[in-house]
């Protein structure tokens, strides 16, 4: 009898075919990787000239504002966004019943998916980072890429882990879609990755402050923004983060479900009726 | 040696019994059907047996395990295809062929795969491209893949075209050939008689009878006669006309007559001699023995008799 294939090599092909499968989905291509490269050059061509304040006092260009902000917020696209979206969209095909009937273990199966996410989001981030360096006159500091890349782990980490939260506890795939959109782009308003607004009213500074994406887009900026000194690690930022990261993890471990959304409210539902047979 | 032994099996949901006290066994090589009507239970019980389900009470044993706490191993062991189980409509049938393949032990060769259901023509056609019943026979390819010792099959011919369910059934009598357990389930009575070494039939999550198709249709005497009703005779007045030439109940189904009759000699006469008389043309007149869905019918039918005298 031969042995199972290894862990490593049944993670390695579930990554690849999930990066395939991406590849095939032209819309997912564009709207994760394409729209924020488009929005760059339209917010540059619109507000380049501006500069802003950073926290510290110091100077931003709106240039190095917008690159790492959106190149934080494409992270942000490939993992919570591109998870929320495509793990409830093969819950409901009966795709996660199928393979959890096969010898596969699970973990490598939601592995693959995780880690093609962090790869399409690298892609992404070092596209965004390409064009601002060739276009924007992005600074490239060699003693702050630990930083950077550090910065973009826990983000990328933190954000997959709430995407597989937000597909837990949302089951049916056309509601987890929306809601992921609609949790992600009002966030990015208050996070000052679309505007950077200065006398911004205090409730959506507030807003902005407790949810991670904030932090994310303004460590990831730090990186880039000659004003902060090297090695430019935000780490209250980064712990904030990763404290939403551990949260997501959590809740995704506790309501994960692999079941179609539409068979398995089969004994819910009858149950549900049942209840209201006798309440009636 | 037993392959699947379950007793005493329950699945409630609130108060719906889904399962209610089953109990049946399935040797090795065997062909069993679960045969019912939607709703009757089958589903969920497969689904327990593959560990998709906890059982609500009873023990359940799947080539020497539980399925509930069995790991890889077990799952090395069976196959699985399932009533509607997506495949990613992104990748050719190649590719998915091998991606499943790739996680078993000991897979089937993509070319035997593809040969032994059919879908040489379409071995590089994406999934998303293919029609309902070859997308079917993609499932049973990835039932088969990991060459199982038991495969489950819910529902594999529902939706097919007959031709495609032809192939279908000469694709799972050869497996039985070589020595694969089957558990089906199905509501197509033919597919039973023709595919299974023993039939389950299930009402209301349990099991009202057993045996191979044979046995349950010896249980059943008698012989049917069938006939379209007549123009002439109002459907209203069909059980009143019939019922007294045959000198039996007659059911009737759309404009379709049907008794079954012990003596049929004297009761065909009659029922014909009525009609010469009458003038009429008794369409589609047959006599034949019973079928396995006379002893379904009647054993549902008696089930639901006496679960309305049951009720208060």
């Amino acid at each position: 009898m031969n042995a199972f294939p290894s862990a490593v090599r049944q993670l390695a092909a579930q990554t690849r075919y999930q990066i395939v499968t991406f590849v095939r989905i032209p819309v997912a291509v564009f709207f994760t990787l394409g729209l924020p490269l488009v929005m760059l050059v339209l917010f540059n061509a619109l507000f380049g000239n501006n500069t802003f304040e950073t926290e510290d006092g110091g100077q931003m260009s709106a240039q190095q504002f917008y690159t790492g902000g959106l190149a934080a917020f494409t992270a942000v696209s490939a993992t919570f966004t591109n998870l929320a979206n495509m793990v409830p969209i093969r819950r409901d095909e009966g795709v996660l019943k199928r393979w959890r009937g096969t010898p596969l273990p699970m973990w490598i199966y939601l592995g693959g998916f995780i880690i093609s996410a962090v790869l399409i989001a690298l892609v992404g981030v070092v596209l965004m980072l390409t064009l601002g360096v060739v276009v924007y006159d992005l600074q490239i500091e060699a003693a702050k890429m630990p930083a950077a890349i550090v910065t973009f782990l826990i983000g990328v980490g933190s954000f997959a882990a709430l995407g597989m939260a937000l597909a837990a506890v949302v089951k049916s795939a056309s509601s987890a879609s929306a809601a992921a959109n609609a949790i992600i782009l009002p966030m990015a308003f208050v996070s000052n990755i679309f505007i950077q607004v200065d006398d911004a009213p205090t409730w959506i500074t507030t807003l902005g402050n407790i949810f991670p994406l904030k932090h994310f887009a303004e460590a990831f900026q730090d990186c880039f923004t000659p004003s902060v000194p090297a090695p430019a690690f935000n780490w209250p930022s980064l712990a904030f983060i990763a404290a939403w990261g551990v949260l997501g993890i959590v809740i995704a471990m506790r309501f994960f479900t692999f079941e179609p959304s539409g068979s398995a409210p089969r004994g819910r539902r009858s149950r549900r009726s049942a209840v209201a047979a006798t309440t009636d | 040696m037993t392959v699947v032994a379950v007793t005493d099996l329950h699945k409630h949901y609130g108060p719906v019994r889904a399962v209610d006290g089953l109990t049946f066994a399935i040797g090795a090589g065997e062909v069993y059907a679960l045969l019912g009507s939607n709703g009757a239970g089958k589903s969920t019980a497969v689904e327990i047996l593959e560990g998709h389900r906890t059982a609500t009470s009873g023990t359940v044993e799947v080539l020497g395990v539980d399925p509930a706490h069995a790991g890889r191993d077990f799952r090395d062991r069976i196959g699985i295809v399932l009533q509607s189980s997506g495949v990613e409509s992104e990748f050719t049938v190649r590719e998915v062929i091998e991606l499943y393949g790739g996680c078993y032990r000991n897979p089937r060769p993509l070319d035997q795969v593809v040969a032994l259901v059919g879908l040489e023509e379409k071995v590089d056609a994406r999934v998303g491209s293919l029609s309902g019943g070859q997308r079917r026979r993609v499932d049973l390819a990835l039932g088969i893949v990991g060459r199982p010792e038991l495969l489950f099959l819910d529902e594999p011919t529902t939706g097919f075209d007959p031709s495609a369910r032809r192939r279908s059934w000469d694709l799972i009598e050869s497996l039985g050939d070589d020595g694969t357990t089957v558990l089906l389930t199905t509501h197509y009575l033919d597919e039973a008689e023709h595919l299974a070494d023993r039939v389950g039939v299930l009402s209301r999550g349990q099991l009202i009878a057993e045996g191979s198709p044979g046995e349950l249709i010896n249980q059943v005497s008698g012989t049917m006669v069938s006939f379209m009703l007549p123009d002439s005779v109002h459907p209203d007045a069909a059980a009143a006309t019939f019922g007294e030439l045959l000198g039996v109940d007659i059911r009737l189904s759309g404009r379709l007559v049907e008794a079954n009759i012990e003596q049929p000699t004297a009761a065909v006469h009659r029922i014909t001699g009525w009609a010469i008389e009458s003038g009429v043309e008794l369409d589609s007149l047959s006599v034949s023995r019973v079928s396995l869905e006379e002893v379904y019918l009647s054993l549902t039918d008696s089930d639901v008799a006496n679960d309305g005298e049951a009720a208060p």
